[in-house]
């Protein structure tokens, strides 16, 4: 027996009843219990079509939600997400002025998303600056040169095969959106549970100077966390400005802080450290049920952010008061 | 008759008995889980006299000056106050007694005014209980200009240089007209020139009758400002008395006198080929010409005082800290070491001071810690394999005889000792050819002590090369081949074989 003493198990919880205790499960529930009450909310609801509709509520928001999502568990922020959106389509609605077919409008796309992260990377990792007072700059100045270029005017025309981005079919009621939401999903859940760059960002999330003094070379991982954020905002540009036919200085104005709420639905710890990408899954879907049904019950928009903000503060604070009560 | 009144004054002098004590620790003990911080001394501070308080790190002076500032409370004995009992259950009953400290870093508040630092908590007050501004500013201009301090008590703290904040902090102590007045290590940030006003200032404070205790691990310093002596070792009285009735080599010798083999394994010592070459380290405030060189199975000690460059040269080594200048071989090949990533991957791990912080990521579990720097072995492709990361989490901490849960749990909640272990299991898991260990068991039980050193000597003996920073002499006696002496910044002295003795440490190490 005494050996068997000193023995030390590798777990003492096994992986599957972790799950079942987390959050995420906490918030399915949630999802479910909204998916039932809008159902007998709304006669129109229980729709194939509908639903399918309903998606285009949370996915564009969802793709850049995950990139922040890594980009928070790190210990860091992307304030400027919307601006980026906005100035990636300013820059896509030129470049058809001159001429550019869809191939290059998503390199455009991309591009411009990528700089931008790459902008906001280099002031926070080189320049040593906070991301929170970087990217609320970035915020003011992506959209700025939006508006100079425009003003109150549109960029339109954009070429038909274009459309296909964001108002595309990939199989019956599927979109071609949701599908890329889903592949999204499915790509930053494996990059951040099961390899060794997102156990790099736990690690600094947690204690960025242990994680130095490990030899996590910190500065390149949050560097590439800002790109891919980036990145993802030129995504969501493209399938938005798609989506809409056109781009306004204002396209996706206000939606940094949509991203934000869905990645502490999610889970994410806003200080850094943990949070999973399969709760901000969840998250999207609750978020887009519970817009899609006060939508369908005619409430409303300032309504909406109403019971969103309450959401967000009710399931963050639940299971603190529920300690607090039982301590 | 002239001639004989004064020679009978001299001689009633000389043989005056002490006025009675101020202040006084009588049999006070202290204890703290695993260690006896204090075990029955006594501290007598007298009016109008300098008492040195002298010891090693870890003597327990620190834990004297916070049991007389009512930090801490003491397990047993007595604090005696006028030579009453009295008893400081926080700091304001004891700042209320008239006992004050400067400390090697007081708190101040860099947003506020001087005045407002100096009158904090008991600023004087006007009608209505309003602060009385102008009596506030008023007072502290005359407290500074009584210090020989040219400070404008306006000013806002953070615009001081650390000189002048230690004035403030000095003119902080007056003005709540304090009867003792604890220095520790008032002199550790200040230039020549400053030392001497202090000096100054201590006289003008004994000359108002004011009990002073002095810590200092500066013999110069102590033998010219201090009437009396007091030292602890290991927590406990070891001698007191005039500093007039000794000598440097007698306090040394109290401060150190012990048998140091017996508690130390006992090594082969097989020192192999050389490993590491260091040459010409610099770096523009820390530390200047470092250069060494190390060989496997020899374990390497640097001694020093607290602030002697020791932790920022090793952590230059490892590549956190910047140097303007030097190059470090490996096996004889020349390594540029930019990021403690570069210097893994060419076998140097660092065991840092603080734990907490720098040493391990307290809220990811166990087998996490131990992979983070060797993930590239045990994943495929920069995926994860869990399995490996178990089997090689388990290879490593048994042989550290980890006590823990289970592998997931966080290292957080495992005790002192067994933290350190999982840091040291993590480095050993890189398979390194140099360990760095910064005071590796400062803060440990005294069991968790001895299985450190057991281990560092077996890696030793596998041949590995071991740095060791510590501050403790016996850990530096019993376990170096060889010891380095650094002080400000300096390699002051490298020592060896008969060389190697209590008292040429302490020389070195503070310059006498």
């Amino acid at each position: 027996m005494s050996t068997t003493d000193r023995f030390i198990p590798d777990r003492l919880q096994s992986p599957l009843e972790r799950r079942l205790k987390s959050w995420e499960s906490l918030l399915l529930l949630v999802a479910i219990a909204i998916f039932i009450a809008n159902s007998f909310a709304s006669p129109y609801f229980l729709n194939a079509w509908n639903l399918s509709d309903a998606t285009f509520n949370f996915t564009e928001k969802a793709m850049i939600a995950f990139a922040m999502a890594l980009l928070i568990i790190s210990g860091e922020i992307d304030l400027s997400v919307a601006s980026i959106i906005a100035l990636a389509s300013t820059a896509m609605g030129a470049a058809v002025q001159l001429g550019a077919g869809t191939p290059v409008l998503i390199l455009v796309g991309l591009g411009t998303g990528l700089l931008c992260g790459a902008f906001n990377g280099f002031l926070v990792t080189r320049m040593g600056l906070p991301s929170i007072v970087v990217t609320i700059g970035t915020m003011s100045l992506f959209r700025g040169i939006s508006y100079i270029v425009l003003g109150d005017q549109a960029f339109r025309g954009y070429p038909a095969d274009f459309a296909f981005f964001g108002q595309g079919y990939v199989f019956w009621v599927i979109s071609f959106e949701f599908v890329l939401f889903a592949l999204l999903a499915v790509i930053y859940g494996v990059l951040l549970h099961k390899t060794n760059f997102g156990r790099a960002v736990y690690a600094i999330g947690n204690n960025p100077t242990g994680a130095l003094f490990s030899g996590i070379r910190v500065a390149r991982v949050k560097f590439i966390l800002f790109l891919l954020t980036g990145l993802m905002a030129g995504v969501a540009a493209i399938c938005l400005t798609s989506r809409l036919g056109s781009t306004r200085p204002s396209i996706a104005f206000g939606w940094e802080l949509e991203v934000v709420t869905m990645v502490v639905l999610g889970g994410v710890n806003i200080l850094g450290g943990s949070g999973s990408i399969p709760g901000v899954v969840i998250a999207a879907f609750v978020m887009g049920l519970v817009t899609f049904g006060l939508g369908l019950l005619n409430v409303p928009g300032i309504v909406m952010s109403i019971v969103i903000g309450a959401l967000l503060i009710g399931v963050i604070a639940l299971p603190r008061l529920w300690k607090m009560w039982r301590g | 008759m002239l001639m004989h009144a004064e020679t009978a004054a001299h001689a009633a002098r000389a043989a005056a008995p002490d006025p009675a004590p101020i202040l006084a620790l009588a049999k006070v003990t202290k204890e703290f889980p695993g260690v006896k911080a204090l075990s029955d001394v006594d501290l007598r501070l007298y009016p109008g006299q300098v008492t040195a308080l002298i010891g090693e790190n870890g003597a327990g002076k620190s834990t004297v000056v916070k049991t007389l500032t009512g930090i801490y409370q003491p397990d047993g004995g007595e604090i005696l106050v006028d030579g009453a009992p009295r008893r400081f259950a926080t700091a304001q009953d004891a700042a209320a007694a008239g006992i004050t400290a400067i400390h090697q870093e007081t708190v101040l508040f860099d947003e506020l005014s001087v005045a407002e630092n100096i009158f904090l908590g008991h600023a004087p007050r006007g009608r209505f209980g309003l602060i009385d501004w102008a009596e506030m500013e008023r007072c502290a201009e005359e407290i500074l200009v009584g210090i020989g301090a040219q400070i404008d008590p306006k000013v806002r703290l953070r615009d001081l240089g650390i000189a002048n904040r230690h004035l403030v902090a000095i003119a902080r102590a007056l003005s709540i007209d304090a009867r003792v007045v604890i220095m520790d290590e008032p002199t550790a940030a200040l230039s020549h020139k400053e030392i001497e006003e202090l000096y100054e200032l201590v006289e003008s404070l004994k000359a108002k009758g004011k009990a002073i205790l002095f810590i200092s691990h500066k013999f110069d310093e102590i033998f010219r400002i201090a009437d009396r002596f007091t030292v602890f070792r290991d927590g406990q009285l070891v001698g007191d008395g005039r500093m007039a009735d000794v000598t440097e080599a007698d306090l040394v010798k109290m401060m150190v006198g012990r048998d140091v083999s017996q508690i130390f394994p006992n090594r082969e010592r097989r020192i192999g080929e050389e490993v590491l070459q260091v040459v010409g380290y610099d770096h523009p405030t820390e530390f200047a010409d470092i250069g060494f060189t190390l060989r496997r199975g020899e374990i390497l000690g640097f001694y020093g005082l607290v602030g002697a460059g020791r932790s920022e040269f090793m952590q230059a080594l490892f590549g956190i800290t910047k140097t303007s200048k030097g190059i470090t071989k490996i096996d004889g090949r020349l390594s540029a070491i930019r990021s403690p990533a570069d210097a893994i991957e060419n076998g140097i791990v660092y065991v840092p001071e603080d734990r907490g912080r720098q040493g391990a990521i307290t809220d990811l579990p166990i087998f996490q810690n131990v992979t983070l720097p060797s993930l590239k072995r045990t994943s495929k492709n920069g995926f994860l394999r869990l399995a490996e990361e178990f089997r090689l989490t388990r290879e490593y901490t048994t042989r550290l005889d980890l006590r823990a849960a289970s592998l997931d749990t966080n290292v957080g909640s495992l005790s002192g000792g067994n933290q350190q272990k999982v840091v040291i299991a993590k480095w050993l898991a890189t398979q390194p050819k140099v360990i760095i260990l910064d005071e590796p068991t400062k803060g440990i039980d005294i069991g968790s002590k001895a299985a450190v050193h057991e281990f560092m000597a077996e890696l030793a003996a596998q041949g590995l090369a071991v740095i060791m920073v510590s501050s403790e002499i016996p850990e530096i006696l019993g376990m170096s081949d060889r010891v380095i002496v650094m002080r400000e910044g300096r390699i002051a002295a490298e020592l060896a074989g008969e060389d190697l003795t209590p008292e040429t440490l302490v020389r070195h190490a503070a310059g006498i």
